[in-house]
């Protein structure tokens, strides 16, 4: 790591000040991740800013309109495994719950898992030439080892995906992340937050330096008859998905009322495709309209050379979590499938 | 910008209290084994993909590889050298001993650590559940299976202490 100074800041408006003092300075949360950016020297920090103590950042609420709020310092564990979520929201704790590990979840936020970096290697590796880290360098995996790299939605200077599951969940479920900056509050749905890598693959998500997120709010509809998360990895625990897939439906007399589909391990976002959920729309659950609204979703996916297996891998766990979410019950636990 | 600042915190590590001056980059991992001699707690990743660093602050189970100690001011900090109750062996640490839950042993701390926080979260109710929640920790000589065993015990035994 490089050396940097410290300081705790107890207010959002504290926490802004700091942030606007000096684009190095950077803001730590759980730490899980800028702290392990710190020591491969991928992020340089001057001042951390430690945002820990801003009370209000840190709890679960429920809304008048019958949402809930998520607070950005409340941890993944205490997310997945609060009353509410699991009750209300199960398809957001069984994505939190297919992340990292117990100790990470432990420790990581909700707001540093929306702000969490990708994992390619060579955006990692800080030896290699990487648009994200240093942009003008060059990708290094379009013509490298690009076994976890994106089949939609990338360009030709980055193909690196979002690596988070919880975030897989909240696209699914319209959730809005609410932010706090210099020149005040704004709220973005969540589908605006995160970025494609186009020109600019430096730019993970579109919040501005000196802003923070505050929390996120959840929609009251909660989709907890029918959901279900399904995330394929190379190992079936502590690994970063392949592809995975949340979906979620309102059934009504055997029909579809209302469906969600959203995709990680796919994208330099959660990739949610509104025609393929549109197409479901009074339709009856069945393997083969599933199979259809998976063609709509990949539709323009193309691989490279270690990763198209994942376009057909996509296809398959879109029908199979589509089916899965018709019986709830059939999940277990890592999100595994049972049947 | 002062960069070599150092900060002072407070630190309770196993009912005994520290102060300490900290630069701000140095991990609680490294406190623990370079400032106060807790070497029990050990360092295979240091990037948060192994558990071997597991100890439990404030009654939870965090990687100590990943935590600054500066965040942690006023912190209960229990290593793998606090478990026991003197003498007497935690059930966690017998149950390791009855089913031969190592070979190696350089996990094993991070193990005990986990699995005693695992317990305590109380969300784990049979093996597959046991596997799932402690993924967090690799074992690179296979004593998984033992390790499992181990946390069966305990849990069957009925106590979560
Ligand atoms: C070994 C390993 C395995 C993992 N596996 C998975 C996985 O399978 N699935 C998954 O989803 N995740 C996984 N993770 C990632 C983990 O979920 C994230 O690291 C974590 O969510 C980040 O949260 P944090 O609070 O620790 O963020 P920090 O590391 O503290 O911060 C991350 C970034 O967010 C910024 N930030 C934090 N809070 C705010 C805020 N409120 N406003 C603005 N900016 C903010 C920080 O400035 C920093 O840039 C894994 C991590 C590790 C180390
Ligand atoms: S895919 Fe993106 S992050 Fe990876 S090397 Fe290319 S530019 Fe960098
Ligand atoms: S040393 Fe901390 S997780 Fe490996
Ligand atoms: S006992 Fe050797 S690594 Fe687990």
């Amino acid at each position: 790591m490089n050396n940097f100074s410290y300081i705790k800041v107890s207010d959002a408006k504290q926490a802004i000040a700091e942030l606007n003092g000096d684009i190095r300075n950077k803001a730590v949360a759980g730490g899980t991740n800028i702290n392990d950016l710190l020591k491969y020297f991928v992020t340089k920090a001057d001042k951390l800013v430690d945002i820990n103590p801003i009370q209000e950042f840190n709890s679960i609420i429920r809304l008048d309109d019958g949402g809930v709020r998520l607070g950005a310092l409340h941890t993944n564990a205490d997310t997945a495994y609060d009353p509410i979520i699991e009750e209300r929201y199960p398809l957001l704790s069984k994505a939190i719950l297919a992340g990292a590990s117990a100790q990470i979840r432990n420790m990581a936020t909700n707001g540093g898992n929306l702000m969490q970096r990708t994992r390619c290697y060579y955006f990692y590796d800080i030896s290699t030439p990487c648009n994200k880290r240093d942009p003008g360098s060059g990708c290094s995996a379009i013509s490298g080892y690009n076994r976890i790299h994106a089949i939609l939605g990338q360009s030709e200077n980055c193909i690196a995906v979002f690596p988070s599951d919880m975030c897989v969940a909240l696209a699914a479920l319209n959730a809005q992340v609410n932010i706090s900056g210099p020149n005040g509050e704004r709220k973005l749905p969540f589908a605006n937050f995160h970025r494609l890598p186009s020109e600019t693959p430096h730019l993970d998500n579109n919040l501005i330096h000196g802003e923070v997120i505050t929390s996120i709010d959840l929609p009251a509809e909660g989709f907890a008859e029918n959901y279900s998360y399904l995330k394929l990895r190379d190992r079936s625990s502590y690994s970063f998905a392949l592809v995975s897939v949340a979906s979620a439906f309102e059934l009504e007399q055997g029909t579809i009322k209302n469906a969600r589909i959203a995709l990680g391990g796919v994208a330099h976002k959660p990739w949610r495709v509104l025609e393929a959920e549109d197409f479901l729309k009074q339709k009856e659950p069945t393997r083969e309209n599933f199979s259809q609204a998976a063609k709509i979703i990949l539709n323009g996916a193309f691989g490279y050379e270690h990763n198209n297996f994942k376009i057909e891998l996509a296809h398959r766990a879109i029908i199979r979590n589509c089916l899965m979410a018709l019986y709830p019950e059939s999940q277990r636990p890592g999100a595994k499938p049972s049947r | 910008m002062d960069s070599t600042q150092t900060h002072g915190i407070n630190l309770s590590i196993n009912s005994s209290d520290y102060h300490l001056q900290i630069l701000p980059w140095v991990t609680l991992l490294d406190v623990l084994r370079e400032r106060i001699g807790l070497t029990g707690t050990k360092k295979g990743c240091d990037h948060g993909q192994c558990g071997a660093c597991t100890v439990l602050v404030d009654g939870k189970r965090i990687l100590s590889c990943l935590t600054l100690a500066v965040m942690k001011d006023g912190a209960a900090i229990t290593t793998i050298e606090g478990i026991a109750n003197g003498e007497k062996l935690h059930p966690i640490q017998q149950a390791f001993i009855d089913h031969d839950a190592f070979q190696c042993g350089y996990c094993t701390p991070g193990q005990i650590c986990s699995a005693v926080g695992m317990l305590q979260e109380a969300k784990a109710r049979n093996r597959e559940e046991i596997k799932e929640l402690m993924s967090g920790n690799l074992c690179r000589c296979g004593a998984s299976r033992g390790i499992v065993n181990a946390v069966m015990q305990v849990m069957e035994g009925g106590s979560n202490e």
